[in-house]
């Protein structure tokens, strides 16, 4: 539904987003990732046609955004909830964004209502609390009930039930065929629940893949193996190719060799085992690896922290 | 969690929007942007203070001029004491320059702007919408301003027996050019304002076309004068408020000349606002 191809924006000498071509679908969540500054806003705003890119395309269910015959009801964004009038009730916020989609009017209670703001819909928006302009500006996107739904950085800053709330309404919108496309700079946010991810660094692609396949690309699973016959085990394996790091006095991480063969070669050389067990990277390290070249501003970071 | 699943039964219980034909377009903007306009209190503010600001000075002015001065009727009825009556207008007109600068000024410094142009990504038909919007409003604003004034002041000249009413010579077109003056000065600033998206920008400009310019020309030397004075914003536009068109330097323009002049300053201003409005990214 949302189809990116070659996208550029150029601010002076500085590249925000390179060449970068992928495409959204129907019925799922589509995470799009990044490191702070990495263009994920710049793009989006690209698809809203805010910002003109310097050069590629980018078009929503088949054309460019700007020519939907009812914007809101082809695409509902939430890109920065603090961009409202601050002077201006939830309501005639609501209604003055509905008037220009010809929406009926009735729609603006039904979307307050729906995003737990009904009480205070006559009070101006000045006043509201981080969570509740972010539900206000997800009150706006669902307006024109549209098929494509884009939020940026939707959990920033909000309490853990907020942050529930949004993505289950997330999960919910992909259920019903809709095309959602959340960003994020946090992977353990998108692991619970994205199905699909693009994973941007420096304003270019870097992956492109389900979340699946992006942990099983990017995150090598190991073995802990747990043996008094530190030593003897090593050898044994090293020489069938494994990869053998010591973790620990006790213990070795193992990669490269099966659960099964390291437990049959240890079986077959006498070697006593006590414990067996698939360690998995997290994503978040998966994606701190991926991206550590394209982070733009870098923080020192503390020694004896190796991945 | 049952916020949750309350959640899910209400966005699946959501009534279908009915199925739309054609596209969204200019009526559906102009609605939006008078519910923009009259939804905050800045801008319900800011038209009170343009009327009482500029009917206040003018009820003040005929009455301090019409109490104090030792000029016969006949003496009296030899000026143009119609644009004399209006002369809140002086100061309205940078009222007006405020309102027109925040009608879109404010949806930059709010950031409403992105909201507004994903609701409708055309901008053509916000700018326009808001432009009509702007235009109208000030429009009345601006004509119960001068009717106001002039009628008020009418009365403070009838107690030195000067009989002025809209009747008199050239008053009923001076009136209504009082309105479309201050109207002018709304245009001017919302053309600035969509060029510089800068509220404090904007309004400086604004006083500066209007006001400090005619200052820095009459420390000019008088044959320049004679030449600039005339196409200054202020006094091309101020005839069109006059029933009397004679400058103190040089020629001045007659009133709908004069208001051309100034219009022209608003067109253009509103030409590199859409320009930039239409261009930039937002």
């Amino acid at each position: 539904m949302i189809e990116a191809v070659g996208l550029t924006k150029r601010y002076g000498d500085r590249l925000a987003v390179d060449q970068l071509s992928f495409s959204v679908k129907a019925g799922q969540v589509t995470g799009f990732l990044g490191p702070n500054g990495a263009g994920k806003s710049t793009t989006m705003r690209m698809i809203l046609g805010l910002d003109a890119p310097t050069s590629g395309r980018v078009t929503v269910g088949g054309k460019p955004f700007a020519q939907a015959a009812y914007p809101m009801r082809e695409v509902g964004a939430l890109l920065d909830a603090k961009a409202v009038h601050g002077g201006r009730s939830a309501y005639n916020h609501l209604l003055c964004l509905a008037q220009t989609n010809n929406l009926p009017t009735r729609r603006v209670d039904e979307v307050l209502e729906l995003v737990g703001l009904a009480a205070v819909a006559k009070k101006r928006s000045k006043g509201f609390s981080l969570g509740m302009g972010q539900r206000l500006g997800i009150a706006a996107a669902l307006l024109g009930d549209p098929q494509v739904l884009m939020f940026d950085e939707p959990v920033n800053g909000l309490d853990p039930e907020g942050i529930l709330w949004i993505r289950n309404l997330m999960k919910a919108l992909a259920a019903e065929g809709r095309t959602v496309f959340v960003s994020s700079h946090l992977m353990s946010e998108m692991e619970n629940t994205a199905d699909h991810l693009v994973v941007i660094g420096r304003g270019r692609l870097v992956a492109d893949c389900s979340v699946q396949e992006f942990i099983d690309n990017n995150s090598e699973l190991s073995i802990r193996v747990k043996t008094p016959e530190l030593t003897k085990l090593n050898t044994v394996l090293t020489d069938k190719g494994a990869i053998v790091r010591a973790d620990g006095d006790e213990a070795l991480l193992v990669t490269r060799l099966g659960m099964t063969e390291i437990g049959d070669l240890a079986f077959d050389n006498g070697i006593r085992v006590h414990e067996l067990s698939p360690i998995q990277a997290s994503l978040e390290q998966a994606f701190m690896e991926l991206t550590k070249d394209s982070v733009e501003y870098h923080a020192a970071v503390p020694a004896g922290k190796g991945a | 969690m049952s916020t949750i699943t309350d959640t899910r039964s209400t966005l699946t219980g959501l009534t279908p929007l009915p199925p739309a034909s054609g596209r969204a377009g200019f009526g559906g903007a102009l609605r939006s942007e008078w519910t923009k306009i009259r939804s905050v209190k800045s801008t319900v503010w800011t038209l009170a203070a343009a009327i009482i600001i500029s009917v206040g000075i003018s009820t003040l002015g005929n009455w301090g001029q019409a109490s104090h001065t030792s000029l016969s009727a006949a003496d009296l009825a030899r000026r143009d004491l119609v644009q004399r009556s209006m002369f809140g207008i002086m100061l309205g007109q940078l009222v007006m320059v405020v309102f027109g600068a925040l009608a879109i000024t404010s949806e930059y410094a709010t950031g409403m702007v992105r909201t507004s142009l994903t609701a409708q990504p055309r901008r053509l038909h916000v700018y326009f919408a808001k432009l009509v919007i702007v235009t109208v409003i000030a429009f009345v604003v601006g004509e119960i301003i001068s009717f106001a004034s002039f009628l008020i002041g009418t009365h403070f000249w009838a107690t030195k027996g000067v009989d002025l009413s809209l009747s008199s010579h050239g008053a009923l077109q001076a009136v209504i050019g009082g309105g479309l003056y201050l109207d002018g000065a709304a245009l001017l600033a919302f053309g600035v304002g969509a060029a510089l998206r800068h509220t404090a920008g904007t309004i400086t400009v604004g006083v500066f076309l209007l006001f400090v310019v005619s200052i820095i020309v009459n420390f000019m030397p008088d044959s320049w004068q004679a030449d600039i004075d005339k196409y200054l914003p202020a006094n091309a536009g101020g005839q069109v408020w006059a029933t009397q068109h004679t400058a103190d330097v040089g020629t001045a323009f007659g009133a709908w000349a004069g208001f051309a002049v100034y219009i022209c300053y608003a067109v253009i201003a509103l030409l590199a606002g859409l320009l930039v409005f239409k261009r930039k990214d937002a």
